[in-house]
């Protein structure tokens, strides 16, 4: 079989049908859809469009050619188009299982290969490796595999977005400093309850000290917080990039390692990471034995800046910081499927001192989305370019975001715009401590 | 397929960025929001002014190309699905604003702007654009303007026809015709404004539009009226304007319409009751507590069981909202879900939702209804699965019978979608052979080839079928 007939095949047994048949081309999704507003408007390039496509796919209308894959890519799979469904298309999930399908009956060149192996295998689920990602860069650069990358056109954006992208990196601790942090952290007061702390992979190596001022601030809201030794990445970069089975081993290691603690919560700090956590009943949704243990699991997972807002951090915390103005921009997974989306709002309205200024279309993607600011460059930074101007018109000294991805990206703005020297971006977590420490 | 010489052609007009024939551009201009309809065209065309549109029909006119205008595809009546293949004619580059005129009270357009987009921007002047489709978020002002389009306000301040003063219409030979003007008196011959207004892009290409505004109503209240009793709720729909009271807006839900919106918007809509009537009035703010105070009396005396005012604007809106959701919510408890769209005179509301209830159960389909109880625009929304051959069969059977219960009562098979490809079977039931004939005169006067939408309004055999496979 060809890799056409072949992925049109998957489709038919693997998308499920029900879901296609569900979204009945209203059109209410597609003003919420950042792409299809970067595209002026190309049916193709909306979560309407997208649908009909892998529908199409199924119905052997169209051959899943280079032109659908290409759509199916451009999506940032950023959910915006979900809550605003009426008929409740589950469209992340089609999308996830239409991806995975591509990417395994693909017959990639071999340095995209041995890129995608690197990322998705080498690299993320190995927090020890992530911490030397300087290292590997270093070993990327010099092994001959850029130039290898260099030559396909798939992803020869990337070197020249990470080199800008490397001005906006934190200082990495250095590994010592790493090592030193306990797994056991008592409440300030009296302790409320007991959460375990998820510590995802990006944030604790080069956002560790978010990780750190995370953990200050659930003590101060009177959490014990407890770090089981043993979790590992959270597996979403591998669910959206199409790498399912890896995501499944991942999340069962999570589950493992969380079970082995009775906490109240499972907490973090990274809606990214949070989206697919609350989803692994879905993802394992086809293994018995694991589903209820996934389902229980994710029943648990929470925002941090939700438990800071449930054991009143603002009434026991007096918060301030010198006069500025802040602005807010959601993580898209923290909002479209944690449903988190008042609770860091209210938390950076109740700093003294400051003015919060919303955003036009906060809820907007920043279009970091997993890899997809490397892999689709030009879209990503057309939209990045979209926000900075709403962050300008909000006049806004400080951009507030609530995962490692949007932080990222959202620096790269400032770079992009060259207005380092005005407006900054942070994580919330930072931001509060700040406020806590300031007074 | 188009011949490589048209498409040459097409693209020396358009550039080849915005002429789109890969599979991927077929397909996803191949539907609308019409279940059951789906249709490949030959390409997809994006101009971006006047004139291209005029090349563009010119030349598909000679080489008796098929031309199908789209907005955004939100229609209900398979109007923009290319049955017959041809062209699909974006407006997504003709989508500017070109000028609020607040000494006129009119705004100029491009076919492309978004219906909120427009309302936005001329409230942020303190004026008033009242047509508010359900869908008006995402519909475009041509498409509303080539449906006719209505909304929860139409009852007050009627339909999309009332506020068109002027249009700019490319016929199908290429030549380009101005119709009326911000003149608020013009009796210079035939009304073609009108003509062109609901003519689903089977008369010409709309490429400006002249538009009526109004000043804002100062304050808007809302309020909810629950019944036991659907005959209740229909005579008090009546008893509200026979006591000379008009509502911005009088709309009504059905208990299971109430149920399934409740699940997806969870505004407080209760489930447990047979008739739900929203009441809108807007306007001074005297007048306004005034009417609602009077409403509220005759709901209770009409025997509702719950007359609410909404306590805050957010909370009106929120019931706003809700209702305009209505359709799409319905579209989460089955695969396929067909509403239709019939319309009769407001007193006869009753009587007609009693006949869907009763046609639902002797064709064994489940049928929800809601709609502009104002109007006497009814929408039974159908919840099936095309899947199922032999209940899409009764389905059908069904439609074919409330249109004919409709007719009966007076009324109409369309009250604001649209003929389309869906309903063109029934046209002749509204119409009368005479009707459709003279109509057809119009349409190939001014587009002898056909090519402009074809396959719409008209049907082509007989067939009387409400839905058509692919
Ligand atoms: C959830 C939902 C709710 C809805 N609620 C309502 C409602 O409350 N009231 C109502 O009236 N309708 C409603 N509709 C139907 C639909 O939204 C309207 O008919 C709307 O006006 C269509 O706008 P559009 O831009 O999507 O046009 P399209 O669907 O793209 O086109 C509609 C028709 O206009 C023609 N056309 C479009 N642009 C041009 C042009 N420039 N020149 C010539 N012809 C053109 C097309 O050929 C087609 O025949 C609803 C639809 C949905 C899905
Ligand atoms: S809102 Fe939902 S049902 Fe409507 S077109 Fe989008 S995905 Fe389909
Ligand atoms: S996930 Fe985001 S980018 Fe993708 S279709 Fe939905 S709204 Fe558009």
């Amino acid at each position: 079989m060809t890799a056409t007939k072949d992925i049109q095949q998957a489709f038919k047994e693997r998308l499920d049908y029900d879901e296609l048949m569900n979204c009945m081309r209203c059109g209410f999704c597609l003003p919420s859809c950042p792409t299809y507003g970067q595209t002026n408007q190309y049916e193709a390039a909306s979560p309407r469009g997208r649908i009909a496509l892998m529908k199409g796919v199924v119905d052997g209308l169209i051959e899943p050619d280079e032109a659908v894959e290409k759509q199916l890519n451009l999506c940032l799979g950023c959910r915006a188009c979900e809550p605003v469904c009426p008929s409740g298309v589950k469209y992340g999930h089609l999308l996830e299982e239409a991806r995975d399908i591509i990417q395994q009956k693909k017959r990639h060149k071999w340095p995209v290969k041995a890129l995608r192996h690197m990322v998705f295998e080498q690299l993320f689920p190995h927090k020890e490796r992530l911490k030397n990602v300087h290292s590997l860069l270093a070993f990327y650069q010099r092994s001959g595999l850029q130039k290898a990358v260099q030559k396909t056109n798939i992803l020869n954006v990337l070197p020249g977005n990470l080199a800008q992208m490397e001005k906006t990196l934190p200082p990495v601790l250095t590994k010592k400093e790493m090592k030193k942090r306990p797994f056991l952290f008592e409440a300030e007061g009296t302790r409320e309850r007991t959460v375990a702390f998820f510590t995802g992979c990006l944030m604790d190596t080069m956002f560790m000290e978010t990780n750190n001022a995370t953990i200050a601030l659930l003590q101060k809201a009177g959490c014990k917080v407890v770090i089981p030794e043993v979790q590992t990445c959270c597996g979403a970069l591998h669910a959206h990039g199409g790498e399912k089975d890896q995501a499944k081993k991942l999340a069962k290691q999570n589950i493992m390692a969380f079970e082995s603690i009775q906490a109240d919560d499972i907490v973090l700090n990274a809606g990214g990471c949070g989206a697919l956590l609350v989803e692994y009943d879905h993802l394992l949704k086809e293994e018995p034995e694991w589903k209820e243990r996934a389902a229980a699991f994710s029943a648990k997972v929470k925002d941090f800046s939700e438990i800071l807002l449930q054991q009143q951090f603002v009434e026991k915390q007096k918060l301030s910081l010198p006069s500025q103005i802040i602005t807010y921009q959601d993580s898209c997974h923290l909002r479209n499927v944690m449903k988190t989306s008042s609770a860091p709002r209210k938390l950076i309205q109740a700093i003294n001192g400051t003015v919060f200024n919303e955003m036009e279309n906060a809820d907007h993607c920043c279009g970091s989305a997993g890899i997809y600011n490397l892999t689709e460059q030009e879209m990503s930074m057309q939209i990045l370019d979209y926000k900075m101007e709403k962050v300008k018109e909000a006049h806004a000294h400080t951009i507030v975001t609530a995962n490692p991805g949007c932080l990222i990206q959202m620096k790269l703005g400032v770079v992009r715009e060259g207005v380092e020297e005005s407006v900054r971006a942070v994580h919330l977590a930072d931001l509060l401590l700040e406020a806590v420490e300031s007074k | 397929m188009l011949n490589e010489r048209t498409k040459a052609k097409l693209i020396e007009v358009v550039g080849s960025a915005n002429f789109q024939d890969s599979s991927e551009a077929r397909l996803v201009y191949s539907y609308d929001a019409t279940p059951n309809f789906q249709s490949l065209p030959d390409a997809v065309i994006m101009p971006e002014n006047k004139d291209q549109v005029k090349r563009i029909l010119t030349i598909c006119n000679e080489d008796h190309v098929p031309i199908v205008p789209r907005g955004s595809g939100t229609n209900l009546s398979a109007g923009t699905c290319p049955t017959q293949g041809g062209i699909v004619l974006t407006f997504n580059r003709m989508n500017k604003i070109l000028e609020i005129d607040e000494e006129n009270l009119t705004a100029t357009v491009q076919p492309g702007v978004i219906t909120l987009d427009l309302v936005n921007a001329v409230e942020a002047k303190g004026l008033f654009y009242p047509p508010d489709p359900s869908s008006m978020k995402i519909s475009t002002i041509g498409g509303n303007i080539n449906e006719c389009s209505g909304g929860l306000r139409g009852l007050k301040y009627g339909v999309t026809k009332d506020y068109v003063l002027g249009l700019e219409v490319v016929l199908a030979n290429g030549d380009c015709i101005k119709t009326g003007g911000k003149l608020a008196k013009d009796v210079a011959g035939y009304d073609l404004t009108n003509l062109f207004v609901g003519s689903e892009g089977t008369l010409g290409v709309v490429t400006e539009a002249i538009l009526k505004l109004i000043p804002i109503p100062e304050t808007k209240q809302t309020l909810l009226a629950l019944f036991e009793d659907m005959d209740a709720a229909a005579k008090t729909v009546s008893a509200i304007i026979a006591n000379k009271i008009i509502p911005a807006t009088l709309e009504f839900l059905d208990q299971p319409t109430c149920e399934v919106v409740e699940d997806f918007a969870q505004v407080g809509l209760p489930t447990d009751v047979n008739a739900v009537l929203l009441i809108e009035q807007d306007g001074p703010p005297e007048v306004v507590t005034r009417d609602i105070e009077m409403i509220s009396r005759i709901c209770s005396e009409g025997n509702a069981v719950s007359v609410k005012v909404a306590a805050s604007q957010a909370e009106a809106e929120a019931l706003s909202t809700a209702r305009r959701s209505a359709l799409s919510a319905l579209a989460r408890m089955k695969p396929t879900t067909i509403l239709e769209d019939a319309t009769v005179p407001r007193s006869k509301i009753s009587e007609m939702v009693k006949a869907i209830n009763e046609i639902a159960v002797k064709y064994n389909v489940k049928i929800c209804t809601f709609g502009h109880a104002g109007d006497g625009n009814l929408h039974p929304t159908c919840l099936t699965d095309a899947r199922d051959e032999e209940e899409l069969h009764r389905v059908e059977q069904a439609f074919e019978a409330i249109f004919h219960k409709a007719i009966e009562l007076g009324g109409t098979i369309t009250g604001e979608h649209g003929v389309g490809e869906m309903k063109a079977p029934y046209l002749a039931l509204k119409m009368g052979g005479e009707g459709v004939a003279a109509m057809k005169a119009i349409k190939y006067a001014l587009d002898p080839q056909g090519i402009m939408n074809p396959g719409k309004i008209f049907a082509k055999d007989t067939r009387k079928r409400v839905v058509v496979r692919s």
